[in-house]
């Protein structure tokens, strides 16, 4: 139903991860790296990563090559919901958050930047991600 | 003891106000020319080929026309634009007396059809107040900018400045962490410069168009995904103060061409 559809479901922080899948539903890494490499998405405006088709990739942040050798997917799901938890200077935005923001524009308040399952594809595109 | 004293004013002056962690010192300031690619630069210093020169050609016309019920033009009042102008884009925004508050050079312009033209406001980002707007502030081109030294605009000088290192939006990122902390890196491929507004009205090969400092201020903010500040609201007026100070110093650059 349409009036849930801006409640995030709620997940319980583990030492410094999320432990549990945010849907409970299987995830897709390869609709995980369309969406890093989606604009809307906004991961590659800050990243690089092993993109080689596009040339549109920031330098503001790591490059994502081996992220799944350093992070474990439960901590990798916390840094997309919340990174601030890991460094509360940090410039990248919580992914999965509504609240306790500034002016957020009229189409987007209320709303995360990514929903569960898109956080959760991109978990698991991450995970792969191993030199 | 009275020139000592002129020293220390001056001394005052040109050091401006004490800087925060993470503003730019004085000596480390760029213009967002320092920043483009040889072509952009060519494009700007042509003035054959700078498509900002047709915008101030036209604000030369205007400068000259006669307008409103008191059937007067620009020319009629401050003559010359060449002597009578020169400077007065660096110290914008300025502060009005009778408004108590600062006001841009646009709104100065629309003062000015309102209270002496007797004639209705140019729209924000028409043609004809971009091109009037350019003609004023090409005469400025290549003098130091100082807006913002009046003592009274420091209120104003201070509430740009906290917008500047407001987080905002659905990013939830501040304009200064982009353009104090991230200058110099890539957004998506694209350089980030220092966000100085040393060109405006300027013209944005992505625009196609010739655009005012607030349209440029707008789409920052809108790319965090915040609400925008309408045309000529206080805050955007503050933030547009508080810049203009932030690259005090650098020259004037107007009509200036952007990526
Ligand atoms: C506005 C900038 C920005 C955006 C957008 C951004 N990040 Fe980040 N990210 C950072 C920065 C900076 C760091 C470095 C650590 C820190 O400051 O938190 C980081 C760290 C990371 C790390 C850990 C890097 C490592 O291997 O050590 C991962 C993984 C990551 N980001 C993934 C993402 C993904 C996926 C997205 C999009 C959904 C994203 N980021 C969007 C700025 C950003
Ligand atoms: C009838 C006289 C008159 C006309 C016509 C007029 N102005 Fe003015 N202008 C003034 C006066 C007087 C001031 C000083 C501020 C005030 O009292 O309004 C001024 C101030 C200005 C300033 C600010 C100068 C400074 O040093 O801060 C600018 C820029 C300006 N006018 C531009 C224009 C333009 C552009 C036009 C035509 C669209 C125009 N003016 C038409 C009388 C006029
Ligand atoms: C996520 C990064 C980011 C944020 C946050 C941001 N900007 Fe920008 N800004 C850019 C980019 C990219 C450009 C275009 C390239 C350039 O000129 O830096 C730009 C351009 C500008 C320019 C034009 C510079 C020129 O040479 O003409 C100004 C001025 C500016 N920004 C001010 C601001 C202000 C004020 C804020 C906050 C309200 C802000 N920016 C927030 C990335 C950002």
């Amino acid at each position: 139903c349409s009036a849930s559809a801006n409640e995030l479901v709620p997940y319980t922080i583990v030492g410094d991860g999320i432990p549990a899948s945010l849907t409970g539903s299987p995830s897709d890494a390869t609709r995980g790296r369309a969406l890093v490499l989606a604009r809307t998405t906004t991961c590659i405006l800050c990243h690089s990563g092993p993109f080689p088709e596009t040339r549109f990739q920031g330098d503001l942040a790591p490059d994502l090559a081996g992220a799944g050798n350093r992070w474990s997917a439960s901590q990798l799901r916390l840094r997309l919901v919340d990174a601030s938890r890991f460094n509360p200077d940090t410039i990248m935005p919580s992914y999965y958050r509504n609240d306790g923001l500034v002016r957020v524009g009229r189409n987007f308040a209320g709303k995360p930047i990514l929903s569960a399952a898109e956080i959760e594809d991109i978990v698991a595109f991450l995970a792969t991600l191993r030199d | 003891m009275i020139a000592w004293r002129a020293i220390a004013a001056a001394t005052l002056l040109v050091t401006g106000p004490a800087l925060l962690a993470g503003e730019i010192p004085p000596d480390a300031r760029r213009s967002g020319y320092a920043f483009m690619g040889p072509d952009t630069r060519a494009m700007q210093d042509d003035d054959t080929a700078n498509p900002g020169m047709l915008f101030v050609l036209d604000g030369e016309q205007l400068w000259k026309k006669k307008t409103g019920s008191a059937d007067r033009g620009c020319a009629d009042c401050h003559d010359d634009a060449r002597t009578s102008m020169k400077g007065v884009a660096a110290r914008y925004p300025a502060f009005d007396k009778a408004l108590g508050r600062p006001v841009t050079l646009d709104q100065r312009i629309n003062l000015c059809r309102a209270n002496h033209q007797q004639a209705t406001p140019l729209p924000d980002e028409s043609r004809d107040l971009l091109a009037l707007s350019a003609f004023v502030a090409h005469q400025s081109r290549g003098i130091p900018i100082t807006a913002g030294d009046d003592p009274q605009l420091k209120p104003f000088v201070d509430q740009g400045r906290d917008l500047f290192m407001q987080r905002e939006g659905q990013l939830n990122l501040a304009c200064t962490n982009c353009h104090d902390d991230n200058f110099d890196k890539r957004l998506a491929g694209a350089p980030i410069t220092q966000g100085q507004p040393t060109g405006y009205p300027l013209y944005r090969l992505e625009w196609q168009t010739l655009g005012s400092l607030e349209r440029r201020l707008r789409s920052c903010m809108t790319g965090v995904r915040a609400q925008a500040y309408d045309y000529g609201s206080p805050e955007l007026v503050a933030l547009e103060l508080y810049l203009m100070s932030r690259a005090r110093g650098l020259p004037m650059e107007t009509p200036a061409v952007r990526p």
